[in-house]
């Protein structure tokens, strides 16, 4: 119960503020389509430089979470979702709005993800500091395969081809080894001078995740998105409650696959809501109701994609190990502040985790609040023209790339990577491996260099490296997540895509 | 099997490339010296020289089937934001000044790319009012909140 003794931090006037502001915005941003959470908490990093560390976390860690839900104004009002988290409310939840109900719609899609959200964080606060204990029996060996863990999970997991998740993978891994080596002072891979002091984290991710999006925004011309926003009638708040309460398997279902889901590294919200939509189908009596404006449809499905934001962040604040694209982003948000998660963070920052965690929390309940009265205003900016869109995505990724350090070169290392990320996409490439390359490089090196020097001195690298029973179970997590990637590949489109549902 | 819906030369072409990065990665990583330096670029790179062939040579055979590539109506609608951005970033930022370049960039894109009619005199106001106000937050955020001293040469 230690999480309780900092609650009361997250209710300092800049803390909580902070906590607002993070909620407030990440509602309208998550509802402006084409700015994934992902892209938002990335292009707010910056801001969080002047922060204290748990300040920073704190306006992350809300914008991560309503940005989440704030994706489903969009999804109900205007047939699109707001991120691929959201894509599976699409389906019920825009044909209620069409029958009038959008506004319980609404309501119903922020009650569940309040719901599915606070279980989500209870889960990350109670399962935490016992896995981060956990954490500490790991050796050099052991932290190198989990880094390639995380690659090769979401390498696999996240992506439409294996082989291209995995390559992707590869050049995140690369790029992270270019600069100077930290052992030898020996130069790799600098090509520019830009290079000189590595590739930086913060102006990579902006780059990686915004630009990507300007350029597809850039592709689709001058054409106006042809959306319009659906009419919101009044409809009382304790109607949905109640119905809420009337749809208990639905949300027991939707939190329990978002939770599990979110656990799993590299395992989306768009996975979660999809899956729980389907399992939600499956188990109800009404199924045939089911994409036709069914209630349940809409609280299994945003149930699901709060649930899975706490225990995505498991592997993160235990193990290093972002769990989802977003938690990378908190991780380099963790980084910048000289905070490096696992036992470190626990042991030597309490005050920082606790008060971050138990924003999450607090912001759950704030993001249900706010977001009843901001949906109005959500689906306005929902409506905002691609091109100011772009334009705007651009100067924010410009001007907050250059403020990491004051230097130009970040901003041609962001751009660059940006352009190229774009058509690496068109190819089939996905950005969430490469950027978890990216980040979880140093990581692997770092533990592989140390390794080998044990290795020398004692057994031999292969032993040392393939040996021992948390080696073996590692390694054949790695092998079954690329296999089971690779079957299901083969057998079938695996998921659901967003212009699928769109269309 | 799904047909392919993009022509086969745009995935060699794209794989074709990140197959020559793979090479020069790996090539560097095993001749550079001093050798130790470059112990886990030549794991990394072994990983990726070989995923990086196996792609090019499946998007030589035609059996990519994971990437749409890009239309001929997607490139020709990108291109010119692309070059007014990559300007702007290499070159007008610096040259001119981060707010100065910043200014003329959004709203040559915004004119670029709104969907309403150029003819319009209310829309082009509309164009200047959103440049306007979106440069002033800007201003607000990172000079006066931020203290970000950024690259100064015509007016600011």
């Amino acid at each position: 119960m230690e999480f309780l003794f900092y609650m009361g931090d997250v209710f300092t006037p800049i803390n909580f503020g902070l906590l607002l502001l993070g909620t407030i915005g990440g509602l309208i941003l998550g509802a402006t389509p084409g700015l994934s959470p992902t892209m938002a908490v990335a292009l707010l990093i910056p801001f969080t430089f002047q922060l204290e560390a748990a300040q920073g976390l704190i306006l992350l860690g809300a914008a991560y979470t309503s940005t989440v839900a704030g994706g489903a104004v969009s999804a109900i009002l205007l047939k699109i979702p707001g991120a691929p988290a959201n894509i599976a409310t699409t389906l019920d939840g825009h044909t209620m709005a069409q029958k009038g109900e959008g506004a319980k719609a609404l309501q119903l899609s922020f009650l569940a993800s309040a719901v599915g959200g606070v279980f989500g964080v209870l889960l990350l606060i109670f399962l935490t500091p016992v896995l981060a204990q956990w954490a500490l029996a790991f050796g050099p060996s052991h932290l190198f395969w989990l880094a390639i863990l995380g690659v090769t999970v979401i390498g696999s997991l996240d992506s439409a081809s294996v082989v291209k998740g995995l390559l992707s993978g590869c050049i995140g891994l690369w790029l992270a080894t270019i600069g100077f080596d930290d052992i030898m002072g020996a130069q790799r891979f600098i090509f520019h001078p830009a290079l000189g002091g590595g590739i930086n984290i913060i102006a990579a991710l902006i780059g990686l995740f915004a630009i990507p999006q300007v350029i597809t925004m850039f592709a689709k011309g001058r054409a106006g998105d042809g959306a319009e926003v659906i009419k919101v009638q009044k409809h009382p708040i304790g109607g949905a409650i109640k119905e809420i309460l009337r749809n208990k398997r639905a949300m027991g279902i939707g939190t329990a696959t978002g939770s599990i889901i979110g656990l799993i590294p590299g395992v989306g919200g768009q996975i979660a809501g999809l899956v729980a939509y389907d399992q939600s189908k499956k188990f109800s009596p009404d199924r045939d109701k089911f994409g036709t404006g069914h209630p349940e449809g809409v609280i299994a499905a945003e149930s699901a994609n709060n649930a899975m934001v706490g225990p995505s962040l498991v592997p993160l604040l235990t193990l290093s190990i972002p769990g989802s694209p977003t938690a990378a982003v908190l991780l380099g948000g963790l980084l910048i502040h000289g905070i490096f998660p696992g036992t470190d963070l626990f042991d030597n920052h309490p005050d920082v985790a606790w008060t971050f965690i138990n924003s999450m929390l607090i912001g759950q309940v704030l993001m249900c609040i706010f977001g009843l009265y901001v949906a109005g205003l959500a689906a306005k900016v929902a409506q905002v023209p691609q091109s100011v869109m772009a334009a705007i995505v651009l100067g924010l990724a410009v001007f907050g790339s250059y403020s990491v350090q004051s230097s130009m070169g970040d901003v041609y290392v962001m751009a660059s990577l940006g352009v190229m990320m774009y058509f690496l996409e068109r190819f089939g490439f996905s950005a969430a491996p490469l950027v978890l390359g990216l980040i979880l490089g140093p990581i692997a090196e770092a533990n592989f260099i140390q390794g080998s020097m044990i290795a020398n001195a004692t057994d031999g690298m292969a032993p040392y490296f393939l040996g021992g029973g948390l080696n073996i179970l590692l390694i054949a997590v790695v092998i079954a997540s690329i296999l089971y990637s690779g079957y299901m590949e083969l057998r079938t489109r695996r998921y659901t895509s967003k212009e699928e549902i769109v269309a | 099997m799904s047909t392919p819906s993009l022509p086969r030369v745009q995935h060699i072409i794209g794989s074709g490339i990140v197959a020559a990065v793979g090479v020069w990665v790996a090539y560097v990583s095993y001749t550079q010296q001093p050798a130790e330096a470059f112990l886990f670029p030549r794991l990394i790179s072994s990983v990726f020289v070989v995923l990086a062939l196996w792609t090019f040579a499946k998007a030589c055979l035609g059996w990519t089937k994971v990437g749409n590539g890009i239309s001929v109506t997607q490139f020709t609608n990108l291109i010119p934001g692309l070059i007014i951005a990559l300007i702007y970033i290499f070159w007008a930022a610096k040259g001119l000044g981060f707010y100065t370049a910043t200014t003329i960039a959004f709203f040559i894109l915004l004119s670029l790319y709104d969907p309403a009619p150029h003819g319009a005199l209310k829309s082009w106001g509309k164009r200047i009012l959103i440049t306007a106000v979106f440069m002033a937050v800007m201003y607000a955020l990172f000079a006066k909140l931020l203290n970000v001293y950024t690259p100064r040469e015509v007016l600011f």
